[in-house]
Parts: structure tokens; sequence; C-alpha cells
């Protein structure tokens, strides 16, 4: 009977995964199109803590969860490095746009490399509008100012501590020009002017990983579950749901982890 | 990072002078101040009137303001930011994303509660004041002002509460602000920041000098409500 009890009560209670993850994948939809099948087959519920990338990881580096969705590579690795985390796994990735208003002031449009058009706005102390928020897509916008060489500083250069959306309805505010994910931009494109001024550049690639958070440093971390969730998300299965949604027919994010997959999925 | 060390960081950044949480406490001071002073303007003559004269729809005004007090600050900032839009009325401007968007904003929404405040303060002055200063022939306006100078104390609080209100007010300078840095940025948006970033002691340091304001000001509140008691 005690037993019958103790089983009853573990069906009832399935264990609970704590996932730290930058807004995309959940403002996206992508979460709720991939978790329950997770949850039903694995037994396992997933709280989802939906920060930007840089908070993500923060959490994962005080033992607040057990794994982290992110998009900021450089992070990811020295979080790795540093030994907050084990088991790094691409899964997804899609791209950032640079958009601008329609009448493009700063003449970028024409240009072949982002780095290049970056070095143009600031040149031309054109608005620049950065989500200043440490997110992932703050942090790719710091690596192609670097790599355009320039310190982004002036009065063009705003830095709103705000999400995506905000960001993008004060860069068609101010007649400016940002840095967004694609997903967020196609969503928000109807209420604004604003245009894409640079896209599928090399640069602009935007990397999704799964970290566990180490479980050698924190021994609470849900780790054989944490792992379930990785099998899953990167198993053709897995890949095949996460390529199969679409916003107004685009896919949102290209499954990168069965390469075969990937490809036929893209087609 | 433990609760111990980021409160220690906090210190640190405080005491080195930080620009950043400089330029924070300031556009706060700034935005609160004078908005504390235009609602102030507007606040304490609107409620006197509602109290102290009889008009058709009185009863009315007085029920609008009170439940104009409850008005979440978010939906005052979706008013101004939709006024001072680039597509909005106002639009031309180009007020939206600066201090004085934010002191617009923050005036209208404390305006209500500086009314009914001094409602609450004049409805419980002696009437006797007001027949008293036109008896010795004082003007309408001179009697007004004489009731408001002898209800001085708890008019004084109410400015208070509307400043306090104001300092620590998070929506308004979010929307029509824009949380930009070293310009709109104030200490609320910052906190809220940095807490987003997972980066705790500025947050904290920010925390410490937001406790600090809201007891200077209750300090001299104090001070003055004490005077010549």
């Amino acid at each position: 009977m005690c037993t019958a009890m103790l089983a009853l009560h573990a069906a009832a209670e399935p264990t609970r995964l704590r996932l730290a993850t930058t807004t995309s994948t959940e403002q996206s939809g992508l979460l709720a199109h991939v978790l329950p099948e997770f949850e039903r087959r694995f037994g396992v519920a997933v709280d989802v803590i939906a920060v930007g990338s840089g908070k993500a990881l923060k959490l994962g580096e005080n033992g607040d969860v057990d794994v982290i969705f992110a998009h900021a590579p450089e992070l990811e690795e020295a979080f790795v490095r540093a030994g907050f985390g084990v088991n790094r796994r691409a899964v997804m990735r899609n791209d950032f746009v640079l958009v601008g208003p329609a009448h493009d002031p700063a003449g970028i449009k024409q240009i072949r490399s982002t780095p290049a058009a970056l070095r143009r706005i600031a040149e031309r102390g054109v608005t620049f509008i950065s989500r200043g928020d440490e997110s992932g897509t703050h942090q790719k916008e710091r690596q192609l100012w670097r790599e355009a060489e320039v310190t982004p500083q002036g009065v063009w250069y705003v830095s709103a501590g705000l999400g995506m959306g905000q960001v993008l309805l004060m860069a068609d505010e101010k007649n400016a020009y940002t840095l967004s994910d694609r997903g967020t931009f196609l969503s928000y494109r109807r209420k604004g002017d604003l245009i894409i001024v640079q896209e599928n550049d090399p640069p602009l690639d935007n990397p999704y990983s799964l970290i566990v958070v180490n479980p050698a440093r924190y021994p609470d971390v849900k780790y054989i579950e944490a792992m379930q969730l990785i099998a899953w998300l990167t198993s053709p299965e897995g890949q095949a749901r996460i390529g199969g949604l679409r916003h107004e027919g685009q896919i949102l994010f290209h499954p990168m982890a069965v390469p075969a997959v990937a490809e036929e999925k893209r087609r | 990072m433990s609760f111990r060390e980021a409160l220690a960081a906090s210190l640190a950044l405080l005491l080195a002078g930080d620009a950043d949480v400089l330029s924070a406490v300031l556009v706060s001071l700034r935005v609160a101040l004078a908005a504390t002073f235009f609602s102030s303007l507007a606040g304490i003559p609107i409620g006197f009137l509602v109290v102290s004269r009889s008009f058709r729809g009185r009863r009315a005004v007085e029920i609008a303001l009170r439940t104009l007090t409850a008005v979440p600050t978010v939906v005052i900032g979706l008013i101004v930011y939709t006024l001072l839009s680039r597509r909005g009325p106002l639009g031309g401007l180009e007020l939206l994303y600066t201090e004085t968007a934010m002191i617009l904003g923050s005036t209208l929404l404390v305006v209500p509660l500086m009314a009914t405040l001094t409602m609450a303060v004049v409805s419980h002055a002696d009437p006797r004041i007001e027949e008293t200063a036109l008896t010795l022939g004082a003007s309408r306006t001179r009697a007004a002002l004489t009731v408001l100078i002898e209800s001085r104390r708890g008019l004084l609080a109410a400015v208070a509460s509307g400043f306090g209100r104001l300092i620590s007010e998070l929506g308004v300078a979010l929307m029509v602000g824009g949380n930009i840095a070293r310009k709109t940025r104030t200490m609320t948006t910052a906190i809220a920041l940095e807490t987003g970033k997972g980066d705790f002691p500025l947050a904290f340091a920010l925390g410490l000098v937001l406790l600090g304001v809201a007891l200077g000001v209750n300090l001299v509140v104090y001070a003055l409500s004490q005077e010549g008691r």
C-alpha cells in the first residue's frame, strides 16, 4: 500500500528540470513547440526561465538552474572553460539582420560586409541603437564592432537597456539602425518603417547551444534529465520538430545538430 | 555571488563615485524633483477647489481623481508614448526618449495623488481660517492661500508622498525614457536592467541610494513638520 502510494506520488510529481533560456526561444514559440513532447516521453517537467543569454549563464554559474539554452558563443565557451558547465552541444541556428530606416541615411545597403557597413554608420555618425543589456544580440553586436575595428561611442551610439521589440520601436522612432534577430524583426515588421540593410553575411550567423550545469560543482543539478533534454533535442526526431516551426511560412530555427536532417529540412 | 559579496561590491561602486551610478542618481532626482514641483503646482489647487468650492459635478470630479490615483504607471507611460511617438499628435516635438518626456509622464501620474491628498488635508483644516480671512477683508484667493499656508504641514507630507512615488517609479521611465545609458537611465530602470543581466552589485548600489534618498526626504519632512510646533 505504502509503495503503491509512493509510486502514485512519483507519477503525479515528475522531476522538475530548470531551463534558463534566452528569450527568443520562448517568445518565438519554439519551447512550446518542442517541450511538451519531451515532457510526456521522459516524465520530466521543464520549468522555463526566459532571460537574456548573459543572465541565463549567470543563473547557471550560481547553480540556480540545471541546463542552459543560449546564443552567445563566446560567453558559452568561457562558461565551459571556467568549469561552470559541461557537454555544450550546438542545437540549431538562425541569423541576425542589420535593420535601419527605409531611406538608408548611411547608404549601407549596397555594402557587401556587415562590419564595413557598421564602420560607415560610425563614420557618418548616424544613430545606432544598442540593446546594451548583455543579451546574446548585444554580444553579437560587440563582436561585429570588433570586426569593424570601431569602438562605438559618441552621441550617435545609444545604449538602451531594453528588449528587442522595444529597441526596434526606438530605432523606428529615431530613424536609427540596430541589430536584430530575424525572428523578432519578422514579427515586428508590419508596425514600422524599418528595412533590412544587411543580411546573409557569415558574421551574422546565430548558433544556439544547450549546456548542462556542471554536476561536480552543484550536486543538486538534474544531470541525467538535462542530458535527456539534450539527447531529445539533438535527435533526428527532435531536430525535425525544431525545423518544423514556421512563422508566415519561414523557418525560425534551422536544426544543425544532425547534418543530414538539417540539410533535408533546409531544402 | 553571495549576498555579502554583492553588498560589498555595491558599496565599493558607491564610494568610488562610479559614473554610471552617479548619472542614474542625478537623472532620477531631476525627474522626480521637477515632476513633484509641477504636479504640486497643478494638484494642490485642484484638490483645494474640489474640497472648498461647490460646483456642479464636484462629486464626480472627486471620484474621478480618486480613481486616477490607481492608474498603473505603464498605462500613463503608454498614453504619453502614444502622444509623443513620431506617429502621435505631438511627434513633431521630438520629445520621446528624453528627460522632458519622463517629467511630463511623471507629472501626469502624480497630479491625481497630489489633488486627493490635498483634499484630505484641506478638509481637515479649521473652516474658521477662511471665514476669518474673508472677514478681515482678504480676497477669495488670499483667503484660500491662507488656508493652504495654515495646512502646510499636511501639504508637505503630501508633497513628500508624491516625491516618494516618483523616485521609485519604473513604468513611465522605462516606456517614455527608453532606459538610455547616461541619458534617461534612472535608478529604477538601471536596477531592472542590471538584475536582468544578472549583475547584482550595481543594482544593489542603486537600491542603497534609493533607500538613502527616501530616508533623507523623510528626515527633511520630519524636521519641517516639527518646526513651529
